[in-house]
């Protein structure tokens, strides 16, 4: 297994080798991150990656194929622009985390701080903590599972997303409000979950999306806009 | 962008070592500003001494006309670099900065009973070597290195701004009403150096101390009297203070041991604290005001 030792060796130089890793799973870890930027950004082809310690921004952005797992903290721009794979923070992420994410799953077992999935575009989140203000902020589809409270404004000017929320939410943003949940969403929640490895009862979460009045112009609305 | 630090030792063995600490963590940020870097350190206050660091752009000339000017005050006067730092009776700390403000090209850049100010034009690394800033000892401090948004690249414009007796200010972001709010304050008889918002960040928190408030009511105040963006690091002669506005786009990291308390706008400027593994590390939360004071 390649081990990139990152107080040694340059951050290119785990990248190149990540990109040019080809379609054998294979496994690589890396030491001494002590936040560094763009840590294994633009992984494709399927490989598993353990970071031994907290990183930067931009961790596992654009990440396609990558298993990527980061035992300690993660900066702002985590997993951004996601395509595909997963990525697993044992501790926090920083501010919009899985920022415009396409695909794949996103595990922050910590909390999450502002504009978390802020964006989305299809890409799962589950938060074991809580996220902070402005999460989800026009997302247009994937899934937000959150195990503690949200923040302000969540979901504002939100599209086909769909939010859960296990604690409180401090305020909901424009167009989105509260929607039942029916046994497909306790199943939805319950399926993510357990991808994630996080154990909770999805009877406990309540369910969060778009109240479908801005996103078509409608001239009615348009002191809301 | 701007990088900014901070250091806040609970621990007096480490005392020592902030110099050297706080030069490490600022020359890890040098990426976020390469403009101009500055550094403010909170030393042992020496009874019925005060201290003042004034700068010059003709030190050579400026500094010995100080020492001529300052002949009838007592005063010592150490030259690092462009800067001197002048040491004299407590009583006689206004006329004395009054006397040094008349020599040539002579600015100051922060006075009072603990705090030592060094800031110039160049990378951390640089200014750090210029002013011998690992070698100093002291109980707190903070650090700047500028991207220049608001005011040009100057040594006047560089962080931390002293407007107060031991006080300082450091900034990462822009505000939106500084101007109005300097107007303000000139015809209250303030005095500014700069066309700089952080500037007048930092003189909106001496007015309010002034007034009487703390420094934990000052930084509250700032939340409503402040439009704009901003993550602030400020020192008082027992304290250390942190605020970021409620947007909080700009970035802030802490953490907490027995030993320390320590502010970065990134992860990176702490990962070489001693006792960082066993840290508390968290993001303080927006709008929301943090202090420690001894």
């Amino acid at each position: 297994m390649p081990v990139f030792d990152l107080a040694a060796t340059p951050l290119r130089d785990l990248n190149a080798a990540l990109h040019a890793a080809g379609d054998d799973n294979g496994r690589f870890e890396v030491l001494n991150p002590r936040g560094a930027h763009s840590v294994a950004v633009g992984v494709a082809k399927p490989c598993e990656i353990e970071v031994m310690g907290s990183v930067g921004y931009y961790c596992g952005g654009m990440n396609e194929g990558g298993d990527i797992t980061v035992r300690g903290s993660a900066g702002p721009g985590l997993a951004e622009n996601m395509m595909g794979g997963r990525v697993v923070v044992e501790g926090d992420a920083s501010q919009y985390a899985g920022a415009t994410g396409h695909g794949g799953l996103l595990v922050i077992r910590g909390s999450a701080a502002s504009r978390c999935g802020i964006s989305l575009k299809g890409l799962d989140i589950v938060v074991g903590g809580s996220i902070g203000h402005m999460s989800a902020f026009m997302a247009q589809s994937g899934r937000m599972v959150v195990l503690g409270d949200a923040g302000e404004a969540l979901g504002d000017s939100i599209y086909e997303a769909r939010i859960y929320v296990r604690g409180t939410v401090k305020s909901l943003g424009t167009d989105c409000v509260e929607k039942p949940m029916r046994d497909a969403h306790r199943e939805e929640v319950a399926g993510l979950l357990a991808a994630a490895g996080i154990e909770a009862d999805p009877a406990d979460f309540r369910r969060y999306g778009s109240a479908r009045k801005l996103y078509h112009f409608d001239v009615d609305h348009a002191d809301a806009y | 962008m701007c990088g900014i630090v901070g250091l806040f030792l609970k621990d007096k063995a480490l005392e020592p070592r902030l110099g050297a600490l706080l030069s490490d963590m600022l020359v890890t940020m040098t990426d976020r500003g390469p403009d101009s870097a500055g550094i403010a350190v909170y030393g042992a206050p020496q009874p019925g001494r005060a201290r003042i660091t004034v700068q010059s752009a003709a030190p050579e000339t400026d500094f010995a006309a100080l020492a001529q000017a300052l002949a009838e005050f007592d005063a010592e006067v150490a030259v690092k670099s462009t800067h001197a730092v002048i040491s004299v009776d407590a009583p006689r700390l206004a006329e004395t900065r009054a006397a040094a403000e008349a020599v040539g090209a002579i600015r100051v850049m922060g006075a009072g009973e603990a705090v030592t100010i060094f800031k110039e034009v160049g990378l951390p690394a640089q200014v750090v070597d210029r002013f011998g800033i690992r070698a100093m000892a002291g109980s707190h401090g903070v650090g700047h290195t500028r991207m220049a948004t608001e005011s040009a690249v100057t040594t006047l414009g560089a962080h931390p701004f002293s407007t107060g007796p031991d006080q300082c200010l450091v900034h990462n972001g822009s505000l939106s009403n500084h101007n109005n709010l300097r107007r303000g304050m000139i015809r209250d008889g303030v005095r500014f150096e700069t066309e700089n918002d952080s500037e007048v960040a930092a003189a909106f928190l001496t007015a309010r101390m002034d007034a009487g408030r703390s420094l934990n009511e000052a930084l509250s105040d700032a939340l409503d009297g402040l439009d704009g963006f901003y993550t602030f690091v400020v020192g008082t002669k027992s304290g250390f203070g942190v605020l970021r506005d409620p947007i909080a786009c700009k970035p802030a990291v802490l953490a907490e041991t027995d030993a320390w308390v320590a502010f970065g706008s990134e992860y990176r400027a702490l990962a070489g604290l001693p006792g960082i593994e066993g840290a508390k590390v968290w993001e303080p939360e927006p709008a929301t005001v943090y202090f420690w004071e001894r």
